[in-house]
């Protein structure tokens, strides 16, 4: 058997294998968000009746997560890398696993299995059907066929594969350790993100200025709504949205959303969400007007 | 000749669960296709793995027979012009009318043969239909917004009458002669005939036979494992070619709550436990995979690398738990949601500890059951609320009685699940059970068909039965319609007593359910007696004459009987009372039934009338504290 692949050569390997089947490879978004599926990439782009097909990597921020580096496979933020083919082919599941037999995963070696797990992100207004996909007991893709986003049935069913490469590169290199994982040569998975760990775990749980962060989730919220109602910038307010977003999580971290205030501020969140999707299908033509 | 008929849906991972259910319904839904089209046949089988639905039925007709009616037409005496009219609307032209004599007269008449469809035009025609009807929990969308919705996206479609196929198209797939084998064990395009089908798939690594497959999981098991038939029955729809395997995982991990353990294999891995001589837990599992072997080790290794992942961070989740004891996370669950309108599990706390306090259970225990939900462990792994907590509490060194209340305190978790073993956890368990119901149901959270969301239904049953078989003397007393049902179905359905006593019964009252079992017991007893069905019948008919007058009144004058039965009956009502029911339907039935026989009711003098109905009006009243015995069925009615 061949060395297994480093973390890095993974990434590059699926990149390729996605590229190779007709997908444009993008650039992680830019700003924070929780999953992959919030990128514009994908939230916005499973709207509306054309085609597209997509492949990326997303550092994905998940505040309350975060171990101060100290968790073997618990992540402040990790790797997803994120495949939409829209509209999802016939032979979707064999090109998935096609994905994984380049990635060093001989199928006749291993046991694979599609177990129900359909996803839903109230948030987004958003919902599919799918499964969780477990190679020899270990999660390794979320494979789901998006039915709603931003509260629109879909005109085209798109596919979102969802593949947790740290999880998988930890398996195929057999570590316990997720910063034990090979990066590249010579240089560990700690050795590039576990200072990023510890510093904002520390930041996230105990650091970051509340009454700022409730401030800055009112002034993003109003520039949304205000850019919203305007033509021409829904990417810009799609970004205001997940500027609240990741804001919330971060106040959630600090343990400073009471049970009152949570179901009001996922409310808000969602009602910008629902706000900027039904403005893109406007812009898009795939909707006549925008709602009240 | 008769033919014999496949049918193969073939698509992505179905559910595990689903799966028979709808395998019965397409099953259904098939032979009542061929009865009502009347194509002969029998389904003989119907199978499934995760990706396929099959259905075989034997003795088809090739076509269906034709059919002759007789189609009556207008009178002869309306003439040649009306025959004319008919037999063109028949078809045909008037030279083939016949006659027909009927008792109005005669008509004219046309023998009107339909001649019956080839079966595999019917069933082209059909199937496509009828398979998209089969029923599922949620269905979905995949050739795009509008199109045809099912389980998961139809992929292929086999379909053979005899050599045939019965060609149709569900979602731009074409039915044909040709199935796939396993995603890794076999070849994805196969030609196949009725005859080789089971043959071929097997070939292919797929096992058709669900008992098939569950036999090769057992038989493949050679140590002992914790009976689980539940899981083998996922394990057995989750693969089409089953193979057991047999994992370590260390020693040292048999440390932590074997809950704890179990739990992360079961519900979170799908092992199964395997068991020492002893029938304690042993550091291995049972994986199933869904292929045939593990040639390197991989997958045992794989499986085995995943839980130990899984108990470190269970050891772990201990560990850091420990830090923060129970008692000083009561104010943390002031952050923890129970229901939006209902305020936090802190709010929750305090009702159930003030619920527990009139009960006389455990107040501490009330006071920390909710604890371990703001725990790593339970927050991880949710299935163990309330275990977490007791095991928790144990280590923290309160006292057994409060740990083992709070450990027990979500039971029972389903019909077959035993309410709490001790006094204290029943009363934790009844008053957590008894504010959830309350309070949903005070918000309007009535379950509606098949949605109840915070499960009141199974919390209504966990009431009912920790009453009544915890013998719980002091609760709270019941009281609604929600709660009627679920009292209803309890001592019906669960406890077997006929629908007609139980509803006698809870005529009499139902608040108190000790006391209702009590008198199902009598009425149960006294019902196998020879007076009893005879003296409910006449009760059957008290109540009638009653209701017919619409008379409730109770003031009755001894002075206008009339002597005889009347005025019998009335001695035996005196003789007899402070007797229980069990005593009194002997005497009572001959001079009820003898008053019925000789007097009547309704007579002409008005008072004698309002009197007699009075006296039935208190008879009946007599035993209305045990049941409403009109609402038993009796044989004499029916």
């Amino acid at each position: 058997m061949s060395a297994p692949l480093t973390f890095q050569e993974t990434v590059l390997a699926l990149k390729k294998y996605w590229s190779d089947r007709g997908c444009i490879i993008q650039e992680p978004y830019d700003v924070e968000v929780g999953a992959g599926t919030m990128a514009p990439e994908t939230f916005l782009r499973v709207l509306g009746p054309s085609p597209y097909k997509v492949a990326y990597v997303q550092p994905s921020r998940r505040p309350a997560d975060g171990r101060y580096g100290e968790n073997p496979n618990r992540l402040y933020k990790h790797q997803q890398l994120q495949v939409i083919l829209k509209p999802a082919p016939a032979d979707v599941i064999d090109l998935y696993l096609g994905s994984l037999q380049a990635i060093g995963i001989d199928l006749s070696k291993h046991d694979i299995k599609f177990e129900e797990d359909n996803w839903e992100a109230p948030t987004l207004g958003a919902w599919g059907i799918g499964w969780q996909v477990m190679l020899d007991g270990l999660e390794i893709s979320q494979f789901t066929y998006f039915q709603q986003c931003g509260g629109f049935d879909l005109d085209l069913i798109p596919a979102e594969l969802t593949y947790g490469l740290e999880r998988i590169v930890a398996f195929l290199q057999n570590v316990d350790s997720v910063y034990d994982i090979v990066w590249a040569p010579g240089f560990l998975y700690s050795d590039v993100r576990l200072k990023d760990e510890q510093q904002f775990s520390k930041y996230n749980f105990e650091l970051a200025d509340v009454g700022m962060l409730w401030q800055l989730f009112d002034l993003h919220e109003k520039e949304c709504q205000r850019l919203t109602k305007l033509s021409g910038v829904v990417l810009p307010a799609y970004d205001q949205v997940l500027k609240c977003s990741h804001i919330f999580n971060l106040l959630d971290s600090r343990g400073a959303i009471s049970v009152t205030e949570r179901v009001g501020v996922i409310g808000r969140v969602r009602r910008l969400a629902l706000g900027v999707a039904d403005a893109w299908m406007v812009e898009i033509g795939a909707k006549k007007e925008a709602a009240a | 000749m008769s033919l014999p008929f496949l049918l193969e849906i073939g698509t992505e991972e179905i559910p595990d669960w689903m799966i028979v259910p709808a395998l019965n319904n397409l099953q259904d839904m098939f032979q009542v296709l061929l009865d009502q089209q009347v194509l002969g046949g029998r389904v003989t089988s119907v199978d499934a793995t995760p990706r396929r639905l099959v259905l075989r039925a034997d003795g088809l007709l090739e076509r269906q027979a034709d059919v002759e009616e007789l189609v009556l037409g207008p009178a002869t005496r309306a003439g040649g012009g009306a025959a004319a009219g008919f037999a063109k609307k028949m078809g045909t032209t008037p030279d083939q009318l016949g006659t027909e004599g009927t008792a109005k007269g005669e008509y004219f008449a046309f023998k009107k043969r339909t001649q019956g469809q080839p079966t595999v035009a019917i069933l082209a025609r059909e199937l496509p239909n009828l398979i998209l009807k089969i029923q599922w929990p949620k269905t979905m969308v995949w050739n795009g917004k509008g199109t045809e919705r099912f389980i998961r996206p139809v992929r292929w479609l086999v379909a053979l009458l005899g050599d045939e196929v019965v060609p149709f198209e569900i979602g731009g797939v074409q039915s044909g002669n040709t199935t796939r084998g396993h995603r890794v064990l076999g070849k994805a395009s196969i030609p196949v005939t009725i005859a080789s089908f089971s043959q071929k798939l097997r070939a292919n690594g797929v096992i058709l036979s669900a008992t098939e497959r569950r036999d090769r999981i057992e038989s493949g098991i050679s140590v002992r494992v914790k009976p689980d038939p539940d899981l083998l029955h996922t394990l057995t729809y989750i693969t089409e070619f089953p193979t057991p395997i047999l994992g370590s995982f260390d020693r040292s991990y048999l440390d932590l709550p074997q809950e704890v353990l179990v739990t992360v294999m079961r519900h979170h891995q799908k092992y199964l436990s395997v068991e020492d001589a002893d029938g304690k837990l042993a550091p291995h599992f049972i994986a199933v995979m869904n292929t045939e072997s593990d040639p390197d080790g991989l997958v045992r290794q794989g499986n085995e690398k995943v839980l130990r992942a899984r108990f470190n961070d269970a050891r772990f989740f201990w560990n850091q738990d420990q830090k923060k004891a129970l008692a000083a996370r009561l104010e943390d669950l002031k952050s923890v949601t129970f229901q939006a309108k209902l305020g936090s599990y802190y709010d929750k706390t305090l009702r159930v500890v003030e619920l527990v306090k009139q009960l006389g259970g455990s107040e501490r225990a009330a006071l920390l059951c909710k604890c371990d939900l703001t725990t790593d462990m339970v927050k991880e792994f949710t299935d163990l609320q309330g275990i977490v907590g007791g095991l928790y509490a144990r280590a923290q060194g309160e006292p057994e009685d409060v740990a083992r209340a709070i450990y027990d305190h979500y039971k029972p978790l389903s019909m077959e699940d035993e309410i709490p073993s001790t006094h204290a956890g029943r009363i934790l368990s009844l008053a957590d059970k008894w504010d959830t119901l309350t309070e949903c149901l005070k918000v309007g959270m009535t379950p509606t068909g098949s949605r109840d969301p915070f499960g009141l239904r199974r919390a209504a049953q966990g009431v009912v039965r920790i009453i009544v078989e915890g013998k719980i003397k002091n609760a709270p007393p019941l009281e609604g319609e929600f709660l009627r049902d679920r009292v209803e179905y309890y001592f019906r359905d669960v406890r077997g007593f006929a629908y007609d006593e139980v509803r006698a019964c809870m005529a009499a009252g139902w608040t108190d359910l000790l006391d209702l079992e009590a008198r199902l017991k009598r009425v149960k007893e006294v019902r196998a007696t020879p007076d009893f069905e005879p003296i409910a019948a006449s009760f059957k008919r008290i109540k009638n004459i009653l209701k017919q007058a619409q008379f409730a009144d109770s003031t009755f004058q001894a002075e206008l009987l009339e002597p005889g039965p009347e005025m019998e009956l009335h001695a035996a009502i005196l003789g007899t009372q402070g007797q229980p029911l069990e005593a009194r339907i002997g005497p009572l039935r001959p001079k009820v039934d003898l008053f019925f026989d000789k007097v009547l009711v309704n007579a002409d003098d008005p008072s004698i009338r309002r009197n007699r109905l009075a006296l039935l009006h208190n008879l009946l009243q007599e035993f209305s504290d045990v049941a409403d015995f009109s609402e038993i069925v009796t044989e004499r009615q029916s």
